[in-house]
C-alpha cells in the first residue's frame, strides 16, 4: 500500500507520515505535481492559515490532485486540507479551494466559547460512511482550528461546538475530516485504516 | 461535546523522568517513552515533555528522547525545554513534536512565539509560564510574577498581562504552572488559573498541585482550566488516567472516555 502525502509546507508532516507506517503503509512525500500521476493514494495534510493553499495552485499540485481525483484516486484531506475541498474560507477571501463541495469554511462565531476550538470532542456519525466504518457513535477525535466547514448534504459527521459543523466528509474516493486522525488515538488510527482499504465498487 | 483534557507531564532531567516538590528535590520517576505510552493507553488526552535542565545545559539528550517517546504515540505530544529559536523548534517537529513548549526564551525575545507559528502554525505553539503569587502586590493573584530558568529567576512580567501578549503574538495555548502548588498535591491554584483563562481566548493548561479528583473538578470549574496537566500522581500510581476520567465524568465534567482494546481490535468506551 503506498499513500502519496502532498507537503505544501502547511505545517508538520511527521505525525501523519508516523500513523500510516504504523498501519503499514509506504509513504512518499510530494512537493510537486509529478509524483501525483501515478499516485494510488493521495492525503493533503495541513494546520494553520488557508492562505497557506496557496502554494498548491502555484506549484501546479491543485490541477494535479484534481486529475488524480477524476481518475478515482482516494483522496483524504486532513483539517485545512479537507476545508479546501470546499469552494474557499473567509480565512483567505482571496484564495480559491478545489470547489469539489459547495459552499465556504467560516470562522466559529465569537461568543462565551473560546476560539480556537481545541481538544477531543465527539463525532455524530451518518449512515453508511465507509470513512467511518468502525468507529463507535459519539467516540472522541482531536480537533484544532479556528475555521470550519457548513454542514451540508455530504457530511460524513458533524460535531458540536458553538454550533454544529462538518467534521468529515465523504462523496465517493474523496474524502476529509477536519480532526487530526493522526492524533485521535485509537479512533483516528480506525479511520486511516479505513482510508488505506478504501477501494472503489465496480 | 469539548472534553476538557487531562495531560500527562514528564519533566525529564538528564533523559530519565524525575519529580520535584517546587522546583526542587528530584526523584527519579523512570523512562520517558515508556511512562509516555503507559499514560497514553491509561487514557491520557495529551502527553507533555518537558526537558527541565535543557535551558541551563543543553540538548542533543533531549532530541533522541523525544525520538523515542514519539514513535508509539498517537496523541498530541507536546516538547518543551531549551528551545531558544525557531530552527530549535523545527528540530523538535522533525523529531516527532507536534506542539512545543517555550518558556524563558520567549520571554526573552517574545517574536521567537510568531517565528514558530509562521512556520508550523499557531496550534504547535504553548507558550509555558512559570507564575508565583505576589504577596506584596495589592491584587497577588493578578499580579502574580513570571518566573524564568525553571523558577530561578523572575522575569519581571505579570502572568496575565503576558498570556495576554502571548495570545497576541500566535500563542495556541498556554500552559501556566503555580509555583506555589508545584508538587504539593495540595490543589490547583484556581484562582491564578481563571484569572488568566478570563484573560484570553486561547486555552489554558492548569499545572501545579494535583492531587486528588476533587482538585480536578475544582480547576475545570472555579477554574476556567480548559486542560490540567499532571505528573507524579500518575507515575507513582496513585491515580491513573482513565480512573481519574471515570471520576471527573461521575462529577458531571465532560471527558473523552477511557479505551481499551477489545479482543477484535476495535475499541470501545470503558464501562
Amino acid at each position: 500500500m503506498r499513500v502519496t502525502v502532498v507537503d505544501y509546507k502547511a505545517g508538520n508532516l511527521a505525525s501523519v507520515l508516523k500513523a500510516l507506517h504504523r498501519l503499514g503503509a509506504e509513504t512518499e512525500v510530494a512537493g510537486g505535481p509529478a509524483p501525483l500521476v501515478p499516485a494510488e493514494r493521495i492525503v493533503l495534510p495541513g494546520v494553520g492559515h488557508f492562505a497557506a493553499t496557496r502554494r498548491l495552485d502555484e506549484t501546479g499540485l491543485t490541477p494535479a490532485i484534481r486529475d488524480a481525483i477524476a481518475r478515482g484516486v482516494p483522496f483524504l484531506g486532513i483539517c485545512v486540507g479537507m476545508q479546501w475541498l470546499f469552494a474557499g474560507s473567509t480565512e483567505a477571501p482571496g484564495q480559491p479551494g478545489l470547489a469539489h463541495f459547495a459552499g465556504q469554511c467560516t470562522r466559529f462565531p465569537a461568543g462565551s466559547d473560546k476560539v480556537p476550538h481545541v481538544g477531543w470532542n465527539s463525532l455524530e456519525i451518518g449512515n453508511g460512511s465507509r470513512l467511518l466504518a468502525a468507529v463507535e457513535p459519539g467516540a472522541f477525535v482531536y480537533f484544532t482550528h479556528s475555521y470550519r466547514a457548513p454542514v451540508f448534504a455530504e457530511a460524513a459527521a458533524i460535531t458540536h461546538y458553538i454550533e454544529p459543523f462538518t467534521a468529515a466528509v465523504e462523496q465517493g474516493n474523496v474524502m476529509g475530516v477536519q480532526f487530526h486522525p493522526e492524533l485521535s488515538g485509537e479512533t483516528g488510527l480506525t479511520v486511516l485504516k479505513n482510508f488505506l482499504g478504501w477501494e472503489a465498487r465496480s | 461535546m469539548l472534553a476538557r483534557r487531562i495531560i500527562a507531564c514528564l519533566d525529564v532531567d538528564r533523559g530519565r523522568v524525575v519529580k520535584g516538590v517546587q522546583f526542587v528535590d528530584l526523584v527519579d520517576a523512570g523512562d520517558p517513552a515508556t511512562l509516555a505510552a503507559r499514560h497514553a493507553r491509561e487514557g491520557a488526552d495529551e502527553i507533555v515533555l518537558l526537558d527541565i535542565a535543557a535551558t541551563h545545559q543543553g540538548r542533543q539528550m533531549l532530541l533522541d528522547t523525544v525520538r523515542r517517546t514519539a514513535r508509539e504515540l498517537f496523541i498530541p505530544f507536546t516538547v518543551g525545554g531549551g528551545i531558544r529559536s525557531a530552527d530549535d523548534a523545527a528540530r523538535v517537529f522533525e523529531a516527532g513534536a507536534d506542539k512545543v513548549s517555550v518558556n524563558s526564551a520567549a520571554l526573552a525575545d517574545p517574536s521567537l512565539i510568531g517565528a514558530i507559528g509562521r512556520s508550523f502554525g499557531a496550534q504547535a505553539v504553548v507558550v509555558a509560564i512559570d507564575a508565583r503569587r505576589d504577596p506584596a502586590a495589592a491584587d497577588p493573584v493578578r499580579d502574580a510574577q513570571v518566573f524564568v530558568h525553571g523558577g530561578r529567576m523572575p522575569a519581571g512580567r505579570r502572568a496575565v498581562e503576558w498570556a495576554r501578549e502571548a495570545e497576541a503574538r500566535g500563542a495556541g495555548e498556554i500552559l501556566l504552572t503555580s509555583m506555589n502548588a508545584d508538587g504539593t498535591r495540595s490543589g490547583f491554584d484556581c484562582e491564578l488559573t481563571a484569572a488568566v483563562s478570563e484573560a484570553v481566548n486561547i486555552p489554558v493548561i492548569a499545572s501545579g498541585g494535583a492531587g486528588s479528583v476533587d482538585h480536578f473538578v475544582e480547576v475545570f470549574t472555579r477554574g476556567k482550566a480548559d486542560a490540567a496537566l499532571a505528573a507524579s500522581i500518575f507515575h507513582f500510581g496513585v491515580s491513573s488516567a482513565r480512573a481519574l476520567k471515570q471520576d471527573l465524568a461521575r462529577a458531571g465534567i465532560p471527558v473523552r472516555p477511557g479505551v481499551h482494546r477489545s479482543p477484535s481490535g476495535a475499541e470501545a468506551p470503558v464501562q
